[in-house]
């Protein structure tokens, strides 16, 4: 079964260069090809899936070792494969949402004529990511890590005739580069304090090195983490992110690529665990970026960026939870696949919603859609009740688990954390509903455009409706199958260490309170959205609102400090390139020159001048001897 | 005779020589006076060759007087075709081998 | 006595030269042919010279040795160790991809007569460019070794002042004097770096009695040559400079963008990916295997302007407007890798540079010629010409991007490979260093990708949008380029192989051993 293992990546992989060296001649079945690929790597990973079921719990990793990558002196990194429960449940997530994403695209981007390309950029996203979560060390780890990084530069710039989205396919890479740093550095720690960085040695022998060093690793994988999965300080990219195609937002920017973090940091759970410092990083970053997508989210009038500070607010929860240690672990993962279920869902049916609206993106000018299109309308419904965290579907079952783990931190960073958490889950409630009454409630609010056309919303085609169906059962019936009997935790726990923790408050309060803050949240929402008519041009609003509009003024830092800064900065350079390095070696020139053009001089042709100084030259010459001789 | 004599005399003709190639315009002049420092040196040599009691001296004398033989040749024909071409036997004239 | 493959491997090209060169003004084609078919008997050649190699066996291999000038002791001397193998093997790939890449650079304009001859002249320099460089990687002889090093600038001047970009703004006096003033720069600039060498040669000399790279090394390694401090230091020096200018390193740099700038792009490739690799290839032999305590002595602050190289020619790249000169002051932020790998001391930092020069003379071949084909079609070297290119010729933009992103190194294709291993090295002796080396990371991500944001998207251009893409010829030359990119960042074995055993000959050469890990993990192979 082991051999599998690759055929997962190389099934998508080959699609990816078949698509994209094949040409026209592909055009016209390329989408075909796509998704039978990724649905080919979706079984390879089922029938593993079930291979593993079948041994014992302690016994179902899975290596395959195919060639040695870089075979230096003192340097190993090899191209080998590690499938264990927590690979296994990200193989599933990937091809499964991916899979459905795929279908879902041949409905969605059946007008646009680059289709075949698209495809191929979907597929070697799926190969990268699947790369990323099955490589057996940090290097190859890295290789796919880069490898999603570019497919998802390659996919939000797809409409590259867009300056919009070739600016922000470029933003969304830099950024994550400045993360990738960390992991350069994390993987070089690695190397010099193990002398390996692959998982095994370097995760059992984590705790025979200092703690000072741990920290430094630790604090270096979170910054990797904070690139990729959009966490503070390096959240910018993901709003822009929004420029590319739905699916590309559903499949890379909500459900997988974005919570690579996550997958990190529980990965290297090992090197947390001894670090507690780092690990407080980790849930203070998390905290921070849960409210701080949550706020943002809530003043966005694009549906799309709403999504994202909603994404961005929810791998705050998984970041913070991944932060608690072992008493976290399982539920930031359980929240991962749950949350990729509901957002993947819901980025679907916004996908659905824009697709009848001419493209448009603006909440405001939606209104009432849900008679228009209502299998859009309850599959984006069920979505909305999973992630405020209704009682019996699946965002309840993850999120209150995290919840009830950051009380049980214990002390006063228990006490705050669970407070973040719960003023995060009302403030999710409150944004979501207001997603859900701006779009489906209320009064029709669209208007022709300037050529007239008035858009007809619609119903979406078949080939989208039905991923959309099947993404809504799993946000109702995820969290119920995972959390019933601790099945998720029983599953992973293998992998990841985990104890049971024990909050200062009961389970039943702790629930009690989720279900109450949520309830607040929805309420506060209607009583804006829902009871008073949506204006079409939004209200000038207070600071805090016009400082989220702006995602909390963190673009304008970056572009105040980076990009004025560093354009000054690249400017000065260019001007001392040219005036003071060359300018030392063509002043140099200029003063040979100089110098060559006096003495040019001397020579005057008169034969008389030239006697008289051979004349000097020879007595200075004598009397120079002369005078040593004497000496 | 003191023989340190002699080398007064070519020292005295030598600077004659000397002052009349720096001073004089006239090429024919010039090289006249460039023959004086040159015979001067050969009165040097032929004195050191007396002192020291053997011949190197006057052999390299005759050395210099086969070479200025060859430079009167040489030397009179550049300065006859200067004078053909310039109309003027003044070495200040011919300047032309500048930049 | 077997063949002399080393000088066969050299001997064709310089011949072919000739050959090109004679071929009468009017077959112009049969001359470009003649010039391709010799690259490529030469690429045979280099292979052959790669397989024959044995990784396991003696240092240099290969061997040829012949009197030459019996009073100075100047022998003909060759052999290749690994790093050698390894560069002459890039070398004589790039050659053909060049002549190829280059095919309408030097035709005659419509004004010019059909007798004009110069077609024939710039093959047959790039030949003899290639037959000089390739020897250089051969010579184990160092006053040989000056030789080629100094007489290679000559064909390289004509090709740089000859034949320059026909893409210039500007008056055509204008552009000539351009051209004639990089020309003359990059003369200038490499004859001192000469001169000073040749000063240190002499020197070496007098010291040692002899000129055989193998036979000074051995003196030194066993004692019978003992050399003072001071005059070790100053040969160590005279020799570095020669190849900081080459490399180029900081501030000895500014030759390189005037140069790649005016030159053609297959010139400036030639300049980059090929002429320059034997500075940091000298630094490697010479500096390294002669002067192993000056070397040691002088790597602080070889260290530091290697990486004021790295962050400064990145920076400086991202405000260029012209896009060769871009590429120019890559190159440089990549040398600045590359000799950081080389001082640093470690086996992966040595490997990874040897790896660098392969890599990076490979991925700036693909960007370099891929910019000159879009170059040539617009007749601007300004980015701000250009836009949307991506929409009208997709195939071109996107053999661009991964150009591009092999110069960013990006896992997946070679250059990552070095440049991690690079970092590695460097981070294990000197963490600092290694810490400010990674930021050229995303410093190299800005400025590929504000290149590719403005030439390839947006809105498309009205000067563009007939622009045709890639034809067969320029496809010919960009596709195996990039499947070795692909080939050699996965399974970069094949290099490795015969670069490892090298790198462990000048480890002990410099009697460095790499720092070991502070808790060393059993790995199950460490313990086979």
């Amino acid at each position: 079964m082991e051999n599998l293992i690759a055929l997962l990546i190389g099934a998508p992989l080959l699609g990816a260069a078949v698509l994209l060296c094949g040409g026209r001649r592909l055009d016209r079945a390329g989408h075909w090809l796509g998704t039978l690929l990724a649905a080919v790597s979706f079984v390879i990973g089922l029938a593993l899936f079930a291979d593993m079921l079948g041994k014992a719990a302690d016994d179902r990793a899975m290596h395959q070792h195919l060639f040695s990558w870089i075979p230096v002196e003192g340097f190993q990194a090899d191209i080998a494969f590690q499938l264990d429960q927590l690979s296994m449940t990200f193989v599933l997530l990937i091809t499964g949402v991916g899979t459905l994403i795929h279908v879902y695209s041949i409905g969605y981007m059946e007008h646009d004529e680059r289709r075949r390309r698209f495809f191929g950029y979907l597929n070697l996203f799926v190969a990268a990511m699947l790369l990323l979560v099955l490589a057996d060390n940090y290097l190859l780890l890295y290789f796919g890590w880069e490898g999603v990084g570019l497919a998802s530069y390659l996919l939000i710039g797809f409409w590259q005739h867009k300056p919009s989205a070739a600016t922000a396919a470029k933003k969304a890479f830099l950024v994550n580069r400045v993360g990738d740093i960390g992991l350069s550095i994390a993987i070089m720690l690695m190397f010099t304090t193990f002398g390996t960085f692959a998982f095994g040695p370097v995760l059992e022998s984590a705790g025979e090195t200092g703690e000072g060093t741990l920290t430094a690793i630790g604090l270096m994988l979170l910054l990797a983490a904070c690139g990729k999965s959009a966490q503070v300080p390096l959240q910018s990219w993901l709003g822009d992110a929004m420029e590319g195609p739905t699916p590309v937002s559903a499949l890379i920017h909500a459900a997988t690529m974005v919570t690579a973090g996550v997958y990190l940091i529980v990965r290297s759970a090992d090197i947390f665990n001894a670090a507690p410092d780092a690990q407080l990083v980790v849930t203070i970053v998390g905290a921070v970026t849960l409210l701080f997508g949550a706020i943002v989210g809530c003043a966005k009038d694009d549906i799309k960026k709403a999504l994202a500070g909603s994404t961005m607010s929810q791998i705050g929860y998984m970041i913070l939870a991944a932060g608690l240690g072992p008493i976290g672990y399982v539920f930031a993962i359980m929240h991962l696949v749950t949350h990729g279920f509901f957002k993947a869902g819901l980025f679907l049916g916004a996908g659905s919603v824009m697709h009848g609206m001419n493209d448009e993106v603006d909440m405001r000018k939606y209104g009432g859609l849900r008679k228009y299109m209502p299998v859009t309308f309850a599959t984006f419904g069920l979505g909305y009740l999973a992630i405020i965290g209704f009682p019996g579907l699946s965002g309840f079952f993850s999120k209150d688990k995290i919840i009830e783990a950051a009380f049980a931190k214990g002390g006063t960073e228990g006490w705050i954390l669970g407070a973040v958490t719960l003023l995060g889950a009302a403030i999710t409630a409150y944004y979501m509903t207001r997603v859900m009454l701006m779009t489906f409630f209320g009064e029709k609010r669209w208007q022709p455009d300037e050529h007239g056309h008035e858009p007809h919303p619609h119903e979406s085609p078949k080939s989208m409706t039905v991923p959309m169906i099947l993404l809504a059962f799993g946000s109702v019936f995820a969290g119920g199958i995972f959390g019933i009997g601790d099945r998720f935790v029983n599953w992973l726990k293998p992998v990841t260490d985990y104890e049971h923790g024990h909050p200062p408050i009961s389970a039943m309060a702790v629930t009690s309170a989720t279900v109450a803050v949520m309830v607040i949240g929805v309420g506060l929402a209607y009583l804006q959205y829902g009871r008073r008519p949506v204006p079409v041009v939004a209200p000038r609003g207070s600071l805090l609102t016009r400082a989220a509009r702006r995602d909390l003024l963190q673009d304008d830092f970056n572009h105040a400090v980076f990009v004025t800064g560093g354009t000054h900065l690249t400017r000065s350079l260019v001007y001392v390139d040219h005036s003071l390095v060359d300018g030392v070696v063509n002043g140099t020139a200029a003063g040979v020159g100089g110098l060559s053009g006096r003495l040019r001089k001397l020579q005057n042709g008169h034969v008389r001048s030239y006697a008289v100084s051979m004349f000097g030259g020879t007595a200075v010459l004598i009397a120079a001897t002369l005078l040593m001789r004497a000496v | 005779m003191n023989p340190v004599n002699y080398l007064y005399l070519a020292a005295l003709l030598f600077t004659i020589g000397a002052v009349g190639v720096l001073i004089r315009r006239n090429a024919i002049v010039v090289f006249m006076c460039v023959e004086l420092m040159l015979n001067a040196c050969n009165l040097a040599f032929v004195t050191f060759s007396r002192m020291h009691g053997n011949l190197d001296g006057q052999i390299i004398a005759f050395f210099t007087m086969v070479v200025a033989a060859a430079e009167v040749v040489v030397g009179l024909a550049i300065i006859v075709s200067v004078f053909r071409s310039r109309h003027s036997a003044s070495v200040d004239d011919a300047s032309l081998m500048k930049l | 006595m077997s063949f002399p493959l080393l000088t066969a491997t050299a001997a064709v090209p310089a011949v072919g030269a000739i050959l090109t060169a004679a071929v009468p003004a009017a077959r112009r084609t049969a001359a470009k042919w003649l010039a391709l078919l010799v690259s490529l008997v030469t690429l045979v050649l280099a292979g052959i010279v790669f397989a024959r190699f044995e990784p396991g066996g003696d240092r240099y291999q290969l061997t040829e040795s012949h009197s030459w000038i019996k009073d100075f002791g100047v022998r003909y001397e060759l052999g290749v160790d690994g790093i050698g193998v390894a560069l002459i093997a890039l070398t004589a790939l790039l050659i053909p991809f060049v002549i190829l890449a280059g095919w309408h650079d030097a035709d005659p304009l419509e004004t010019q007569s059909k007798r004009w001859r110069p077609t024939q002249g710039f093959f047959a320099l790039i030949l003899m460019v290639e037959a000089m460089v390739i020897l250089s990687f051969e010579a184990t002889d160092v006053f040989l070794f000056y030789i080629l090093f100094e007489a290679m600038l000559i064909p390289m001047y004509f090709l740089i002042g000859g034949f320059g970009d026909r893409a210039h703004s500007g008056t055509d006096e204008n552009a000539a004097a351009q051209r004639s003033y990089a020309a003359v720069k990059f003369l200038l600039y490499n004859l001192v770096g000469g001169l000073i060498m040749l000063a240190a040669v002499i020197g070496l000399y007098v010291v040692a009695g002899n000129f055989s790279l193998t036979e000074i090394a051995e003196a030194r390694a066993n004692g019978s040559l003992e050399m003072a401090s001071s005059t070790e230091k100053w040969l160590f020096l005279g020799f570095f400079f020669a190849f900081a200018v080459k490399a180029p390193l900081w501030p000895l740099h500014t030759w390189l963008p005037n140069a790649m700038g005016e030159a053609t792009a297959p010139v400036a490739v030639l300049i980059t990916a090929v002429v320059d690799k034997v500075g940091t290839f000298a630094m490697l032999r010479f500096c390294l295997g002669l002067f192993p305590e000056a070397s040691k002595w002088a790597t602080p602050a070889i260290v530091v302007l290697a990486l004021i190289s790295i962050v400064y020619g990145a920076l400086v790249a991202v405000g260029q407007r012209d896009i060769k000169r871009l590429v120019a002051y890559a190159s440089i932020s990549h040398f600045g890798f590359i000799i950081l790998g080389i001082f640093a001391m470690t086996s992966q930092g040595q490997s990874g540079a040897t790896l660098y020069m392969v890599n990076h003379g490979i991925s700036t071949a693909a960007l370099m010629l891929v910019a000159g084909f879009l170059i040539s079609r617009r007749g601007s070297r300004l980015i701000a010409d250009y836009g949307g290119v991506q929409k009208v010729a997709p195939v071109l933009a996107g053999t661009f991007l991964i150009g591009g992103l092999a110069t960013l190194s990006l896992p997946g294709l070679a250059p990552f490979v070095s440049e991690f291993l690079v970092l590695v090295g460097t981070f294990a002796r000197y963490p600092v260093a290694g810490i400010v080396a990674t930021t050229g990371i995303v410093l190299a991500a800005l400025y590929v990708l504000v290149l590719y944001q403005r030439t390839m998207t947006g809105p498309v251009k009205e000067e563009v949008r007939s622009m045709p893409d890639l034809r067969p010829r320029e496809l010919a030359v960009v596709t195996p380029l990039i499947a070795l990119l692909l080939f050699l960042g996965v399974f970069p074995k094949p290099l490795t192989d015969v670069v490892n055993p090298a790198v462990r000959h000048t480890m002990s050469d410099v009697q460095r051993t790499d720092p070991q890990p502070e808790v060393p993990v059993q790995t199950v192979e460490a313990a086979k």
